[in-house]
């Protein structure tokens, strides 16, 4: 793998921004055992570089759809910790302003992001029409989102990756295949292990890339992004992770083998990029501990503001539902 | 005119030279001719759309001829793919009006259209403006795939908006200001009334608001409430019933959601006796609903119960005598209506 070439500084930002996510899903998830949460919630531990390295891949006029392991995306978009944990504590202050749970609707097409919807496929046909908008207007943009490998067994899956080839759309799709659905491992979707394959039966470029290896997802997705503007159409991009914890918070996820976890612990893609950042010369310890202490304000400052924001007035709860 | 023999019928509403006799069709293809001349953001797409061919009713023929293929975009058999892309168009700005090809087919995209479409703007404050068209309704010895009116579950579904046009005026109206509405609105158009019913359109922009019924005949013994295709077999029926005696008003609702509470209330109050129309199989039918906010809002005006006619609680059957004996038509009516006024 040909890494497009990343300054020391570019390298550095893509370390800030795993070690914000990692640091945020950190507390988060020991905010929760506080009983200080609302509802449920969903980890990104192990998603980081994917999310991370695909929305640093991205133009600011490109468009996103991302789902709920990740959070690096998000940020990295611009969506502010502070509104972002207001969000999953169901505050005024959240992007929904209380009216979506935790990760789910963080729209905000300011920022160039599409909320999604819990019926995961769903994203995928609204990235091909926002793709399919950008073709319309003959505008060099491309648009860009996430699907997990459970919902790649969805009949919509099918259908996007075909009317994506149809239309030659500006698209790129990035399967995050962390081995299981909720409880369901892979081997139990589906008997083709590489999700990849498929796009060849549509008639798109498929590329596999490691999903724990941050530098490794930029360049792909950058390439396939720079490929969807030029007018070269959509790319599926399998990448192959593993989901640390359970589906979400209230799951301990005890089907999921030891050993296979233990395996991939070891390719922990922040650990592992900090090695590569070492071994660069681009930082030493004492610089990443740094850029981790700076993570950890931003988000003790985030989760204050949350707890401190106002619940949403319940006056307001039928006011939205239709726009003017 | 010369087109005739060849596509069912239609006569492309721009050579249409007779204003006062104008198909429902056709109006329907002049409002999305005039509003996609009006505005480049309004585009079309749906399966055999575009071409020569122009649709399975001919709506858009001509339209890829004018406008371009891209904005009358013929889609791979796949509604819930392209309904969900239209949420995506919509989110950027675009205001694309799909064409489900049968209003029974629109299941296949129901998650696009209510799980995404009718949430957004309540979630993230972000506006979902399209149209569906769905061709709904029977009485056209279509079987029960090609004949069903599934209006309750998107009615039921916060969000949308849902029309049901009765005249070929209305359909023009109607269709213009759910083009130029913000939010998804589900318009249901009446296949048997497409080529059967004509009438005076207006020339040029005419929007019928959405969210207003339409007091279609005035009448003081009983009130018919009712939309769609039963609008013209309660208009036939209140001519009967003139015959004997009983004065009927008919409401047509025109909008489904929101509900004309106040036009729904005020006829209820008029004449005390209220029979609810729709071709819509009746349990838990909009009639439930109309039924429910007269009782609750009403009660003291009624001089009877209220009646309800609707579909059966069958699928819509083929062969002419189950269709008839399953749908409610204007001989229905008068028979309800005298009982009801008898009460």
């Amino acid at each position: 793998m040909t890494h497009t070439q990343l300054s020391p500084q570019q390298k550095l930002e893509l370390y800030y921004w795993m070690r914000l996510t990692r640091t945020f899903d950190d507390r988060m998830l020991a905010l929760w055992k506080q009983g200080r949460g609302v509802g449920g919630t969903f980890s990104e531990r192990g998603h980081e570089a994917i999310g991370v390295g695909a929305a640093y891949a991205m133009y600011p006029d490109d468009v996103v759809a991302p789902m709920h392991r990740d959070l690096g995306c998000y940020l990295l978009r611009g969506l502010s910790p502070r509104r972002i944990f207001a969000n999953l504590l169901g505050r005024e202050t959240g992007i929904t302003r209380g009216r979506d749970a935790n990760l789910h609707g963080m729209g905000d097409l300011e920022h160039g992001i599409i909320g999604f919807i819990s019926h995961l496929p769903q994203s995928l046909p609204v990235a091909l029409g926002v793709a399919m908008s950008f073709r319309y207007r003959h505008e060099a943009r491309a648009a860009l989102t996430f699907v997990g490998d459970g919902a790649s067994s969805a009949g919509l899956f099918a259908e996007v990756l075909n009317m994506a080839a149809v239309f030659n759309a500006p698209l790129v799709i990035i399967v995050e295949n962390n081995q299981y659905a909720y409880s369901t491992p892979l081997s139990q979707q589906t008997k083709v292990p590489d999700l990849v394959v498929r796009a060849a039966a549509y008639g798109l470029p498929g590329v596999t890339v490691d999903g724990n290896d941050v530098e490794a997802v930029y360049s792909v997705v950058r390439q396939a992004i720079d490929r969807a503007r030029g007018g070269g159409g959509a790319t599926l991009i399998e990448a192959k992770t593993m989901r640390m914890l359970g589906h979400a918070i209230h799951d301990g996820a005890e089907y999921v083998p030891r050993e296979l976890l233990a395996e991939w612990e070891a390719k922990d893609p922040l650990r592992r990029y900090e090695g590569v950042l070492q071994q660069e010369g681009v930082a030493d310890a004492v610089e990443l501990s740094e850029i981790g202490e700076r993570c950890q304000r931003e988000i003790e400052s985030a989760i204050e503001f949350a707890e401190d924001s106002p619940w949403p007035d319940p006056a307001t709860v039928s006011e939205g539902v239709y726009a003017p | 005119m010369s087109e005739t023999a060849t596509n069912f019928g239609f006569t492309d509403a721009a050579d249409d030279q007779d204003r006062q006799q104008m198909s429902y069709i056709a109006a329907i293809s002049e409002a999305l001719r005039l509003e996609m001349r009006r505005d480049e953001n309004v585009l079309i797409l749906g399966e055999d759309v575009g071409g020569e061919f122009g649709g399975a009713f001919k709506v858009t023929k001509g339209f890829e001829a004018e406008f371009g293929p891209e904005r009358v975009l013929n889609t791979p058999l796949a509604e819930l793919a392209f309904t969900g892309m239209a949420n995506g168009m919509a989110l950027m700005g675009l205001r694309p009006v799909v064409e489900v090809q049968f209003a029974d087919f629109i299941t296949t995209a129901f998650d696009s259209i209510v799980q995404f479409a009718a949430t957004t703007h309540y979630r993230w404050g972000s506006a979902v403006p399209w149209v569906i068209r769905a061709p709904s309704d029977g009485g056209i010895r279509s079987g029960p795939f090609h004949s069903q009116n599934p209006e309750a579950w998107f009615v039921h579904t916060p969000g949308l908006k849902v029309v049901a046009p009765a005249t070929p005026a209305d359909a023009k109206g109607l269709l213009i200001a759910a083009i130029r509405d913000n939010n998804p609105v589900i318009y249901f158009e009446s296949k048997p009334l497409y080529r059967s019913l004509k009438g005076y359109v207006p020339a040029g922009e005419y929007i019928v608001p959405i969210g207003k019924a339409n007091l279609a005949r005035q009448g003081d013994d009983i009130s018919i409430i009712t939309y769609g295709t039963q609008v013209r077999e309660a208009l036939k029926a209140a001519e009967q019933l003139a015959r004997e005696d009983i004065s009927a008003e008919v409401l047509d609702l025109r909008t489904l959601k929101p509900l004309d509470e106040e036009a729904i209330l005020d006829t209820a109050r008029k004449t005390g006796k209220v029979l609810i129309v729709h071709s819509a199989n009746r349990m838990l039918g909009l009639g439930a609903e109309i039924a429910a906010l007269i009782a609750e809002r009403a009660f003291t005006w009624l001089d009877g119960p209220i009646y309800r006619l609707g579909g059966l609680d069958t699928p819509v059957p083929f062969s002419p005598p189950l269709e008839d004996a399953y749908r409610p038509n204007a001989a229905k009516i008068v028979q309800a209506a005298k009982e009801l006024a008898a009460f």
